[in-house]
């Protein structure tokens, strides 16, 4: 098995003509971890409702774990763990009753199952809490459960969908850590979804972009932020009457390209900008220009949005 | 089959262990069916002396009334915990499983059916300290019992298959305001079905809540009539087993509209 997610020009729409997918293709190669990165409504949960056996989709075709989802939903459920945007865990249940049941319904018993949830309970850090209802959990708590209860069968694949949206800050950070670590584990593909950008940055070995219920960009974080080519290049002027004065001199730096301007922010790309920062500077003093700022920064997942979804991320 | 079989039993025990944790719910349950003993026992007392009751205490007759009523009300609002389910997200947490869709209805079921026999039960034990007969002896308060859980079987069923299709308390709430009065009152529950107008009766010959009247007292009588305990029964069983049925059905449209 070479990929363990694909699917194939999905489309799905709700009651409304709500259009989810607009044929959507992607694959997840085996033991890899994939992010899939768009606002709310791209179609990221549609998406993965259907390769869970949750949704069925209006056309195309999509296998998981090698099984197709629409002919053998039974055999992809017994491949996958699946951690929802909304935690699925009975409040009224305790941590251990929790996974007991969990591993139960995926076939698991006997010794092994209590030996699997007595382990999962300690990697998670929640043995502690584990004989009290769930509902008095924290949000934290409860979250590295659903991951938990995701992972009781040792799934082939793993789903995540937003699994930090909602999270303090700090409890953010220790999931990203958690998920990390799960994707070391190179046995299992993890699909993961997410509108924050450094979340997809930092986790997906690939990703892509949904924008209107079609991916847009795919590749690595580094590729397509590559395909920008070059760093940002932000120079904030003095006085914004000295525009005109400061256009001609920057036209005469050869390094810098796609110059423009937005009040008395100058903004500009460069192969090297930290190289092109002196000789912009020089041709700027040489024609009496003030610079009060001067910013260099590496194409960001936030640029490669704008560019492909055109317009900028806003979550 | 033998996954439904073991699903049903795991997610049965996952019901009522949250059951258990609520007292305050398990009272509520007991009570509400002694308040509808007192109140009717009192307000209709001397009914039985028009002829057609075939006894002279109303609180005999009343019994299985009260239990059907029972078993209807508190059936009919399963649909509710569907909702909740779906709501909670583990509805959706479950589906992703290889649970067997079946064992997520049964357990529902179930659950319901265990509180339906604890109701019977106390109200058989209220109407013994209020001095009512059963001349039927054990073998009629268990077809009793039995009639009542088949009974609410076909309404939490139903119930389900609503909260599934529609997902909306409103409408559970609309459906059962609608239901319980008519069904309860187009039965022998609390008239004998000989003091009913014609086509009242003949109504009545369609409602499963007077089937499981009728095999109630056919086996709680002092001759017990076996041919109607059967029949009716059958109708019974197989109404909720129908509903059942369609209820598991219901997980097909929530995969269209979720």
């Amino acid at each position: 098995m070479t990929s363990a997610v694909t699917a194939h020009e999905l489309t799905k729409s709700y009651p409304g003509h709500v259009t989810a997918l607009d044929g959507l293709t992607l694959t997840v190669r085996a033991g890899e971890v994939f992010g899939l990165l768009g606002p709310n409504g791209a179609g990221k949960s549609t998406t993965v409702k259907i390769l869970t056996t949750l949704a069925r989709p209006d056309s195309g075709s999509a296998t998981v774990a090698g099984h197709d989802v629409l002919r053998h939903p039974a055999r992809v459920r017994r491949a996958i763990g699946v951690v929802a945007q909304r935690s699925g865990l009975d409040p009224m249940a305790s941590g251990r009753d929790n996974l007991t049941l969990q591993g139960r319904l995926f076939g698991v018993r006997g010794h092994a199952l209590t030996s699997r949830v007595d382990e999962l309970l300690d990697r998670f850090d929640l043995a502690g809490a584990a004989g009290r209802n769930v509902r008095g959990w924290s949000g934290g708590m409860q979250r590295r459960l659903d991951v938990a209860l995701a992972l009781v069968h040792r799934p082939e694949v793993l789903f995540l969908d937003e699994p930090t949206t909602g999270l303090d800050p700090e409890v953010r950070t220790a999931m990203w850590s958690e998920i990390a670590r799960l994707a070391a584990d190179e046995s299992m593909a993890i699909l993961l979804t997410t509108h924050y950008l450094d979340e997809a940055d930092r986790l997906a070995a690939r990703l892509a972009i949904v924008d209107g219920g079609r991916i847009v960009a795919e590749g690595t974080p580094a590729q397509l932020k590559g395909e920008l080519q070059g760093d940002a290049v932000h120079l904030e002027l003095e006085r914004p009457a000295d525009e005109p004065q400061a256009r001609q001199a920057i036209g005469t730096v050869a390094r810098l390209r796609e110059v423009s301007f937005d009040g008395r922010l100058l903004s500009a790309r460069a192969d090297d900008g930290a190289a092109a920062v002196p000789a912009a500077l020089a041709a700027l003093e040489t024609a009496g220009v003030g610079v009060a700022t001067v910013t260099v920064a590496r194409p960001s997942l936030d640029d490669v949005y704008l560019r492909h979804a055109g317009r900028r991320f806003a979550a | 089959m033998t996954t439904l079989v073991s699903h049903t039993w795991w997610m049965t025990n996952r019901r009522l262990k949250v059951l258990v944790k609520q007292p305050a719910f398990v009272v509520i349950l007991l009570i509400q069916p002694a308040i509808w003993l007192f109140l009717f026992g009192n307000l209709f007392r001397r009914v039985v002396e028009l002829p057609g009751f075939g006894t002279t205490s109303y609180l005999d007759y009343l019994i299985p009334g009260v239990v059907v009523m029972t078993a209807v009300s508190s059936n009919m609002w399963a649909g509710m915990g569907m909702l909740e389910e779906i709501e909670r997200g583990t509805m959706n947490r479950l589906l992703t499983t290889p649970v067997a869709r079946g064992a997520i209805m049964n357990a529902a079921v179930l659950e319901q059916a265990l509180s339906t026999t604890v109701q019977v039960l106390a109200i058989i034990l209220l109407g013994q300290i209020a001095g009512a007969d059963y001349p039927g002896g054990l073998l009629g308060l268990a077809v009793m019992t039995v009639a009542a859980v088949l009974l609410g079987t076909i309404f939490s069923a139903f119930s389900n298959t609503v909260g599934m299709l529609v997902r909306q308390r409103e409408t559970i709430i609309g459906i059962n305001t609608m239901l319980l009065l008519p069904l309860t009152f187009l039965s022998s529950a609390f008239m004998a079905e000989s003091l009913m107008p014609s086509w009242m009766s003949t109504i009545a010959s369609f409602n499963p809540v007077n089937w499981a009247l009728d095999a109630a007292r056919a086996a709680m009588n002092e001759t017990p009539d076996w041919g109607m305990v059967l029949v009716r029964g059958s109708w019974l069983l197989g109404a909720a087993v129908l509903m059942l049925v369609l209820s598991v059905g219901t997980f097909r449209s929530y995969q269209k509209s979720v």
